[in-house]
């Protein structure tokens, strides 16, 4: 029997449309609903993180000022705002949020290929943030590890939370690579078998390659993290000692014996570095699309993007070991991952010149979500050069304890996809609530949110330079530190509890803009791609009304000459782009 | 983390060697109309279902090749003392492959609509595979009077733990295995089941792969 493609029994499908309100907005299995699900509680999850990052940075430009900061608390916040806003918000936002909401939509297809399963991957990704949350409330508080978790102290007394904090935290992580793998299987799926008539791989958005690529990795990489969750969880629970070694703890001899905590490092690393890539290539393609939408020209080297992509992806799970120079190996092994490491740079570079090439002779429009792409590519090139500093092994050994590794991994896994992430919350907020935010507030946030990120993290950058620790609760009267030292830190967390603050003008414009908003139209920005085509703003459940969009070209075709309008959408035959139309919609 | 990166090399090839040529050869920028009933390029041959499935799979296959590369690292320390395997194991893995011959039985069976042996095969499957699991459980008990337990060495952490893995893989498919046999025996059409029947056992087939490849290592070590 010959397989017969989604898009072809399109006519057969039954499209159950929800009828009662917990079908259609609680137990939904509209990937438009899951999407905006996982966002709501990604940014419920961030804001924790962000109000913890404040609290650490009062501590740190303050010392000795808050008597309610101990450092069992500050080694819990570290913790805590390092896994939140690294998995539980960027990992989640990204592929559970934007992945959810833009591959149908993109690829002209009714829904997710299984939505039931898409449902309960929310569903116990939410669990899985509870289980996180719920570490604050149990004795002990949670785990204080460091995002880490490295063995042997993740589990021995002295480290705060290591009765309950530390399960919890294993526990909700094994629950959110369950949730992500449940998602993951879908992203991939369905950009597989349900795209549209005529939309080949080579004319999807750069924002669904980079969401492709990135569940790939992480659908082989979360094993990683998994792998060392559930042995780490024996090791504290069961006694056994896969990664303790003989260890003194408080005066007693503990029952463990010749575990080794490299192993640890090897397997978390295994994830942990191609999750800085499940984080930023749905960065890199997201950002493109916004870049070639608001300079109306196309990207430049769509080919080489999407190579690029497939080149880091493949990489990703190479570099690995150059988070472990500093845990001691061969050189030769350091000379390899240096090399890979230095190699990896190069598709990445490639990206940079493209998106600014894109912007050349461009007609840009500043827009707010422009404004958030151009500072992307502001702050990811700063952070990827530190980076290549930080990948030799020999500059590396000085600078991995201090300030300039916070500032680099901060500015280009940090900063960077939050840029993105706000850039595309407004650039896709007229589709999702049909209504346009403030700009004027808008333009605020980013200039506030830009200009503040710098003075955080550039002068940790001259920190890190004169050798200032990182991780240190406080620094004390430390002779190499000079009182102009102790200045930067203070003006840094004045800096970061403004820009904290200043994100609250985001919450309030795209809160009070789903009632005040103007209304938006269905393609406000004269974007190309499928999703701004919908007969209905918001699209509504199955999307696209009776019939499925078929794809006649590129999602690129900005700026053509000889056509009256800057923009040709994907779904507007060859031959037959229209002469005029004023209201943004295709024909 | 060799043989890791040997899995993943293999499995991130197919892969981008796959996407690439999707996108080698084409000129994205130019429009052209589809071809009428043709989708888009690059869709694969065969349902989601099991395009999803093979997907799982290449997620499970990286979840134990971690756990192998972790064994195999551990192994390499001074404190590893090889446990005795139960002969039992034998016995288990011949009730495996047993179970898997029985869901080939019931895959060959569906596609040609015989609805009686896709019955047989299916309660076969599902009751080789419980007496593997209780197998699995007799030989946990017997290294456990041995004196073999799971603190002891980390070659026993391992042995329980794999051993473990492997079993709720396996619990986790006989709840499809569950869902599919109730739906025959309650008089389900065979064309209905087909697929679920062919899902089944590709992955008890994966499962046995797993199991060889688990059952070689402890052996060997």
């Amino acid at each position: 029997m010959a397989y017969v493609a989604i898009a072809d029994r399109d006519h057969e499908a039954d499209h159950h449309d929800p009828t009662t309100f917990i079908t259609k907005y609680i137990w939904s299995q509209d990937h438009k609903v899951i999407a905006i699900q996982y966002g709501i509680t990604a940014l419920f999850v961030g804001m924790v993180a962000l109000i913890l990052s404040g609290m650490m940075r009062l501590q740190l430009g303050f010392p000795d000022e808050f008597s309610f900061i101990t450092p069992i608390d500050y080694y819990q916040f570290i913790t805590m705002h390092g896994m939140i806003m690294v998995i539980f918000l960027l990992t989640a936002l990204f592929l559970g949020g934007f992945g959810n909401y833009l591959i149908p939509l993109m690829i002209g297809s009714r829904d997710m290929v299984f939505p039931y399963m898409n449902m309960v991957s929310f569903w116990v990704y939410l669990v899985s943030v509870i289980v996180l949350l719920a570490s604050f409330f149990v004795p002990g508080g949670p785990t204080g590890a460091g995002w880490t978790l490295y063995p042997p102290q993740a589990i021995l007394p002295g480290t705060p939370g290591t009765d309950w904090g530390i399960v919890l935290m294993l526990g909700s992580l094994a629950l959110f690579i369950v949730a992500f793998t449940m998602g993951g299987l879908n992203y991939v799926t369905t950009i597989l078998q349900a795209r549209a008539r005529g939309m080949t791989m080579m004319r999807l958005p750069l924002s669904l390659w980079g969401i492709f690529m990135a569940t790939i990795l992480g659908l082989l990489a979360f094993p990683a993290l998994f792998v060392s969750a559930v042995m780490m969880t024996l090791d504290k629970v069961a006694g056994t000692s896969f990664f303790m070694p003989a260890v003194m703890s408080m005066g007693q001899n503990l029952d463990h014996e010749g575990g080794s905590p490299i192993l640890f490092q090897h397997l978390f690393w295994f994830f942990g570095h191609p999750e800085v890539y499940i984080v930023a290539l749905p960065a890199f393609g997201l950002v493109s699309d916004l870049l070639s939408t608001h300079a109306r020209k196309a990207i430049f080297g769509y080919r080489m993007m999407v190579w690029a992509i497939l080149a880091i992806g493949g990489l990703s799970f190479v570099v690995w070991a150059h988070h472990m120079y500093v845990s001691g190996m061969n050189p030769y092994f350091g000379f390899f991952f240096a090399t890979t490491t230095l190699i990896i740079a190069v598709p990445t570079a490639i990206k940079v010149y493209n998106w600014v090439l894109t912007l050349w002779r461009g007609d840009i429009h500043l827009t707010v979500p422009m404004l958030f792409a151009i500072g992307f590519i502001f702050t990811f090139t700063h952070g990827g050069l530190t980076g290549i500093f930080l990948g030799n092994v020999v500059v590396d050994l000085p600078l991995s304890d201090t300030y300039f590794v916070v500032a680099h991994f901060h500015m280009v896994m940090g900063v960077s996809p939050i840029l993105v992430v706000f850039g595309s919350i407004y650039h896709w907020y007229p589709k999702i609530t049909g209504r346009m935010f403030n700009e004027t507030l808008g333009k605020w946030h980013f200039w506030l949110t830009f200009f503040g990120t710098y003075a955080i993290y550039l002068p940790m950058h001259y920190l890190g330079f004169l050798g200032v620790p990182r991780r240190y609760f406080a620094m004390g009267n430390t002779e190499f530190m000079p009182e102009s030292a102790h200045t930067l830190n203070s003006a840094i967390t004045i800096s970061a509890l403004f820009v904290g603050v200043v994100q609250l003008l985001f919450l309030y414009n795209i809160i009070v803009s789903l009632w005040k908003g103007k209304k938006a139209g269905p393609n406000p920005w004269k974007a190309t791609t499928l999703e701004w085509q919908t007969p209905d703003t918001p699209p509504k459940h199955g999307n696209w009304g009776h019939e499925l969009p078929e794809v006649h070209r590129w999602a690129y075709d900005y700026s053509v000459p000889g056509y009256h309008d800057d923009f040709i959408p994907q779904n507007v035959p060859a031959d037959a782009a229209p002469a005029t139309s004023d209201d943004g919609s295709s024909t | 983390m060799t043989l890791t990166l040997v899995f993943l090399g293999i499995i991130m090839a197919t892969i981008i060697a796959w996407l690439v040529r999707q996108t080698v050869n084409t000129q994205p920028w130019d429009a052209a109309d589809p071809v009428e009933n043709q989708p888009g390029r690059g869709i694969i041959n065969i349902d989601p279902k099991k395009l999803g499935l093979y997907s799982f799979i290449a997620v499970i296959t990286s979840l134990f090749a971690l756990f192998a590369s972790a064994y195999l690292m551990r192994m390499k320390l001074g404190d590893w003392r090889p446990l005795p395997e139960p002969n039992l194991l034998w016995l288990n893995s011949a009730v495996l492959v047993l179970a898997s011959f029985a869901f080939q039985l019931a895959r060959n069976a569906v596609a040609r609509g015989q609805l009686l042996t896709v019955k047989t095969g299916l309660l076969a499957g599902g009751v080789c595979t419980l007496l593997f699991l209780v197998g699995q459980l007799v030989a946990w008990q017997q290294l456990d009077a041995g004196g073999y337990f799971i603190t002891g060495n980390p070659a026993n952490s391992f042995f329980y733990l794999l051993t473990a893995l492997h079993g709720l893989h396996l619990i986790g498919g006989m709840w499809v295995w569950g869902r599919t046999t109730m739906r025959v025996l309650t008089g389900a059409d065979v064309e209905s089941v087909r697929l679920s029947v062919e899902l089944c056992t590709v992955y008890w087939h994966y499962l046995l792969l797993v199991w060889i490849g688990l059952f070689g290592l402890l052996l060997s070590t």
